[in-house]
């Protein structure tokens, strides 16, 4: 159960919280100037590192903010946060 | 104000939760149709401070905290989100008298007074009981009078709220639907403190 | 030889308190504050069953957890089997029994209570012997919030089990003090009995106390969230592996010794000591003053410690440094060990050995400390030549071990060890104290063990009777062989062998495998390494681990304001999401089949009315809400004028169907929109995904008013009736309330807001007013409608009536796979916006693949017949030889009132290009045919939506 550092609410069990998966994938600008491969890219391909990884979580059951945060993917360390609205930059 | 004369969502389980209950130790009951208005609005625009000299009380901006305005209550429920609360069939009044002051600013007033009901648990074992199934670190030197949480209440979602008082209060907040799951659990956590097991 | 075995005076057992007790149907007497193992050893009792794949007969070989034989099955007072003798707690009229390996679960229910409790503290003391004594009164000093968790009945760990002195007194009378100050601090919370069996990410730690068998629940597991936490777990003292070292009589030194001071219980009356290390001398001294004849002490070593060997001369126990025990024999229990002749610079021992009597044998191979939660917190071990155990290297974050888990040898160094740890963890929290004042103890000098892995036998050569796991009967053989195949990762090996696989993971024989591993490929042993430790620390009744979550509260369940209705009508519930649904509502003794077709006619010819509560409905407000829905639907909801509704489809961005509702346009800035039942939190958190992440700057608030709205729905033909007659004052006809308009109104008396939409073809309405009128108006719809025979409907006829309509319900009908153009829906895409939510994909080669499922209806060619719904559909009457192409399946079906006849809805291969074709589908064991039809089958033209 790790203990995942809400930006709001600090720290809370991880139950509390919805995954979603690698940050940093931004909604292409005009996704119909992308050609297939790239948008089939953007929609199905994601990094997936033994170690540090960039990642969005939703605080679900507590003020429903997305945020990310990097988590060390071997120990479940989490070790660092960013703010809420920089996701998808 | 308004009396509301319908059914509240715990009210077929009002004898459950006297029965559970034990004077003095722990005690259990709904509280039911409170005025509950959900408000969003940018708190860093001059609205926020147009809500809060209309409340009488500047809006909680701080996570997790609760400001007592005047006979409404208003619980701080994320970074633009706020539940005003009060007695019994006041939601209009209230809608409108924030909505007055959001004065065509960007924002969201919405009467959810049916969307979630009260559950109080009182009591010095207060504390424990919900820490039977929530998993919130509820000692005082965290979660003092005032404070409140969104948080998960036996794998239900609820918002806690820590009354003043000299007494142990908690309100516990639960989505209508999910009420009965919750008095349900209740009875069954409280029956270690003397109310005979529900569960046989 | 009732409690013969027992000393007159010893022990912290309660001789006032006789308890009775049968093991293997024999009765015996034991005292309160025994454990069934000590009371067993107390009657003279040493077997306690048969090895699980020998056969072998097995006894007690340890006082604690580590135990690997002593295996018991409580008949009484309830069934529980894989219980070890040492750490069952005897009660009166307790019922055991031996079990060679293997328990029976309980037929009967567990009538016990099992619950969870949360907790927080600044500092976790895992451990409550001298270091977590020490750590937990130098930590509670400073003001923390402290939790201190023992497996044992009661706080002192070593000090009560060793007879040793601090400050000229006895050590368990220091612990006596330290627990009475501990009670002083309001912020420290003592649980006994209880054991941290697993140490996860953050310092949460989960312990199962086990409160007793009269306690209203009877054991609690702990979730425990902690800032900083001290692991004074102890340590496990390690057996010596040689021929024939697991009989009955073969006995942990250390254990001898707690098992002489904790309850006054002597093993036999003649032992032999086996050591590598100082410890077991303590046993040997204490036990020959105790009136066990002490027959001799077997060191590996070359030379015996001064003071040992001193107070051993004192008592005329004989010496025999530089020897070791080659193997042991006897009927069941030892008889008989022999002793040989072993230098440390030899290989193996001398050929020629000594034969001494004897009815117990003393074992100590050293001392391992118990790191399975340090382990567990990803904390790394080295490998200590010194004392040949693996000891915590690296600390995890805010994690120390302390004492002899940290591989503190002596009560002193326990002591300061565990003040030190404390004091640091309470300075972690922000806190500072001094450390505590502590007992001096007289520890003597240790001086270095002889780290020995393996005695070789001069008769055993492969090893076959040199254990290494007892409870798995893993021999050194079965290592030979492991290694033969060539294995060398203890990992791979430990698979192999099942080594450290049993009910005590190996807690005894973990590290003694490594070191055989070693021995045997030549290596070190800090290379060989061990397994991974993982939780449960000791075994956890999965009744303890669920809880309370089980039966009425295993998952929460939603409800709506008119379930009790729904109920006392006798209406099955059906299932979607946590919802409890009426399914159907049977009259008299109708089937399901009977009441949905009445349901069906009720509302295709009079008017019916269901519980539609559970839809999700989000309040959405800002005055960015037109863009951003337009985004987000495939549709365009910009264009929606204000007092009307528009269905709505959702695609994620692969083009996919996601979830389907209606919008409504409830003002110039503000929509409200309803989501499928079991979508709608998703919904809401996919929805504020998008706003919070990529659209920020989008003016749009959301608001979830699922519960807050009671919803009902009014069907059929004469529902404009019904509704007149308990909303007065509303305009419904036509012209005033057209289809996919919606209106404010009292209704029964209450505000209400009403929809025209209709999800079965027919007029319809659907009303909604908070949730405490929702019973009310319900009854008011019921009693209005009554002379026109109004007919409760269920989910069931619900999804009958539209699938008759074609329309597909998100989930059944779909599955992620399938875009609105395979639903044929294409008239609900919008062509004239620049994007939205799966736009881009509806260009993908292989969304816009011409031969995809389409949804078509079937209708089988016996109308009698409805098909199963998941049916898979072939081509042929006959099943080709493998592989068989599959064309699609069946995803509903029905049989239809109005239609006569069943009916389905289908996902078909270029479906729409195969309308009038014949396939057929798999039925029970055969397959039978049924014609591709447009998936509308009733009211192709829409002429009864408006009554």
């Amino acid at each position: 159960m790790m203990s995942i550092p809400c930006p709001w609410c600090g720290p809370r069990d991880e139950i509390e919280f919805h995954y979603g998966g690698q940050a940093g994938v931004a909604y292409p600008q005009d996704p119909h100037t992308l050609t297939d491969e790239d948008w089939a890219q953007f929609l199905f391909f994601r990094d997936n590192p033994r170690g540090a990884f960039g990642e969005r979580w939703l605080h679900a059951a507590g003020c429903r903010r997305w945020f990310s945060l990097r988590r060390d993917t071997v120990t479940n360390r989490i070790l660092d946060r960013h703010d809420t609205r920089t996701v998808g930059q | 104000m308004a009396e509301i004369r319908g059914e509240s969502p715990l009210a077929p389980r009002a004898k459950l939760l006297a029965e559970a209950s034990v004077p003095d130790v722990l005690e259990l009951g709904e509280i039911p149709f409170l005025t509950q208005v959900a408000l969003r609005l940018d708190p860093e625009g001059a609205e926020a401070a147009r809500v809060g000299a209309a409340l009488g009380a500047p809006l909680p901006l701080a996570p997790g905290t609760s400001v007592v305005a005047g006979d409404l209550l208003v619980l701080w429920m994320g970074p633009d989100e706020w539940l005003v609360m009060g007695e019994q069939g006041r939601a209009p009044e209230v809608v409108s008298a924030l909505t007055r002051s959001l004065e065509g600013e960007h924002g969201a007033v919405v009467d959810v007074s049916g969307q979630r009901t009260t559950l109080e648990v009182a009591g010095p074992r207060a504390e424990e009981f919900l820490n039977k199934g929530c998993p919130l670190d509820l000692h005082p030197f965290s979660f003092g009078p005032g404070r409140c949480a969104q948080t998960l209440l036996a794998r239900t979602e609820v918002a806690l709220l820590r009354r003043h008082g000299t007494t142990p209060v908690f309100w516990v907040l639960v989505r209508s639907s999910f009420a009965r799951h919750l008095a349900g659990w209740a009875a069954d956590a409280a029956a270690e403190y003397g109310a005979r097991d529900t569960l046989a | 030889m009732n409690n013969g075995y027992r000393l007159r005076a010893r022990g912290r057992i309660d001789r006032d308190r006789p308890l009775h007790f049968t093991f293997d149907g024999r009765e015996y007497q034991g005292y309160e504050g025994d454990t069934l193992a000590s009371a067993l050893l107390a009657n003279g009792v040493h077997q306690v069953a048969t090895s699980i794949k020998h056969g072998r007969p097995r006894g007690i070989m340890a006082a604690g957890a580590e135990e690997p034989n002593a295996l018991v099955q409580i008949d009484e007072p309830f069934p529980e089997p894989m219980q070890t003798a040492t750490t069952v707690r005897l009660t009166d009229r307790l019922a055991a029994s031996g079990l060679p390996g293997r328990g029976r679960l309980a037929a009967e229910k567990d009538p016990a209570r099992y619950d969870t409790m949360h907790a927080h503290c600044d500092v976790l003391v895992v451990g409550a012997g001298p270091a977590g004594l020490a750590a937990a009164l130098t930590a509670a000093r400073s003001g923390a919030r402290v939790i201190v968790a023992e497996t044992d009945t009661e706080f002192g760990g070593a000090l009560l089990g060793t007879g040793e002195q601090l400050d000229g007194a006895p050590a368990h009378a220091w612990a006596r003090q330290a627990v009475a100050e501990l009670d002083e601090h309001p912020e420290v919370r003592k649980l006994t009995g209880t054991t941290v069996f697993g140490h996860y990410e953050d310092n949460y730690l989960v312990a199962v106390e086990h409160r007793g068998e009269d306690a209203f629940t009877r054991q609690r597991v702990w979730r425990i969230r902690a800032r900083e936490v001290v692991h004074a777990t102890g340590a496990h003292e390690r057996p010596l592996i040689f021929a024939g070292n697991d009989r009955p009589g073969i006995l942990l030194a250390g254990a001898a010794r707690t098992y002489l001071h904790r309850y006054g219980v002597v093993p036999g009356e003649r032992a032999v000591v086996f050591t590598t290390n100082d410890s077991a001398y303590a046993a040997a001294v204490d036990l020959h003053d105790a009136g066990v004849e002490i027959a001799t002490v077997v060191d590996a070593r070359g030379s015996v410690p001064p003071h040992w060997e001193s107070l051993c001369a004192e008592r005329g126990i004989t010496l025999m440094p530089g020897t070791a025990v080659v193997t042991s024999s006897g009927p069941g229990r030892v008889s008989q060990v022999r002793v040989a002749q072993w230098w440390q610079e030899e290989e193996r021992p001398g050929a020629e050995h000594t034969r001494i009597d004897c009815d117990t044998l003393l074992v100590s191979g050293g001392w391992n400390p118990a790191v399975h939660l340090h382990s567990q917190a990803r904390g790394a071990l080295r490998f200590s030549e010194d004392l040949g155990a693996f000891v915590p290297d690296q600390n995890p974050r805010s994690v120390r071990s302390a004492g002899a888990a940290a591989g503190v040898l002596t009560t002193s160094a326990c002591l300061s060890s565990g003040s030190e740890a404390g004091r640091k963890a309470a300075r972690a929290c922000g806190l500072e104290t001094e450390t505590a004042e502590l007992p001096r103890a007289a520890s003597p000098p240790v001086r270095p063990g002889r780290t020995v892995w393996l005695v070789p036998s001069p008769t055993d050569s492969t090893g076959d009777t040199q254990y290494v796991d007892l409870a798995r009967d893993a021999t050194v053989a079965d290592i030979r062989r492991a290694l033969g195949a060539g294995m060398e990762s203890v990992e791979h090996i430990k698979r192999y062998t099942t080594l450290g696989t049993a009910h005590d993971q190996g807690k005894t024989s973990g590290t003694l495998a490594s070191g055989v591993i070693t021995e045997l490929l030549g290596r070190s042993t800090g290379e060989i390494g061990t397994t991974t430790f993982r939780a449960p620390y000791t075994p956890v009744a999965f009744a303890a681990l669920a809880g309370r979550e089980r039966g009425d509260l295993y998952d929460p369940v939603r409800v709506t304001s008119v379930h009790d209705w729904h109920v006392d009508q006798g209406a099955p519930f059906e299932n979607v999401g946590q919802w409890k649904r009426p399914w159907y509502y049977p009259h008299g003794g109708e089937d399901m089949e009977a009441a949905v077709l009445r349901e069906c006619r009720a509302v295709r010819e009079g008017v019916g009315l269901q519980d539609v509560s559970t839809l999700g409905k989000i309040d959405v407000q800002g005055p960015d809400a037109a863009e951003f829905l337009d985004l987000v639907y495939t549709n365009k909801m910009s264009t929606l004028k204000v007092g009307r509704i528009r269905y709505g489809l959702m695609c994620t961005a692969d083009g996919m169907v996601f979830d389907d509702g209606t919008v409504a346009r409830t003002g110039e800035h503000r929509y409200l929109v309803t989501t499928t039942s079991g979508g709608a939190a998703g919904v809401l958190q996919w929805l504020e995904d998008w706003l919070q992440t990529e659209w920020s700057h989008l003016r749009v608030h959301l608001t979830s008013v699922t519960d807050h709205w009671a919803t009902i729905a009014l069907a059929g033909p004469r529902s404009r009736e019904v509704l007149s007659r308990v909303a007065p004052d509303m305009e419904l006809e036509q012209e005033d309330f057209p289809f996919m308009a919606w209106r404010d109104g009292t209704v029964a008396g209450h505000g209400a807001r009403v929809f025209r939409i209709s999800f079965s073809g027919e007029l319809a309405y659907e009303i909604s007013v908070p949730w405490w009128y929702g019973r009310e108006v319900w009854e008011a719809l019921v009693a209005a409608g009554a002379p026109l025979g109004i007919t409760p409907y269920g989910t069931e006829t619900m999804h009958v009536l539209r699938a008759e309509k074609g329309l597909p319900i998100v989930g059944q009908d779909t599955d992620g796979t399938v875009t609105p153009y395979d639903l044929g829906m294409g008239w609900a895409v919008s062509k004239k916006k620049e994007d939205f939510l799966g736009k881009r994909s509806f260009s993908r080669a292989d969304t816009a693949r011409t031969d995809r499922k389409q949804l078509v209806g079937l209708l089988p060619a016996d109308p009698d017949l409805v098909l199963a719904e998941g049916a898979q559909l072939v081509e042929e009457a006959e099943l080709p030889e493998p592989p068989v192409p599959m064309l699609g399946h069946v995803t509903s079906s029905y049989r239809s009132a109005v239609l006569e006849r069943g009916f389905a809805l289908a996902m078909v291969d270029a479906g729409r290009d195969r309308i009038g074709d014949t396939v057929h589908a798999t039925y029970g064991g055969r397959l039978v045919a049924a014609t591709i039809t447009d998936h509308v089958f009733y009211d192709k033209e829409g002429a009864r939506r408006d009554g």
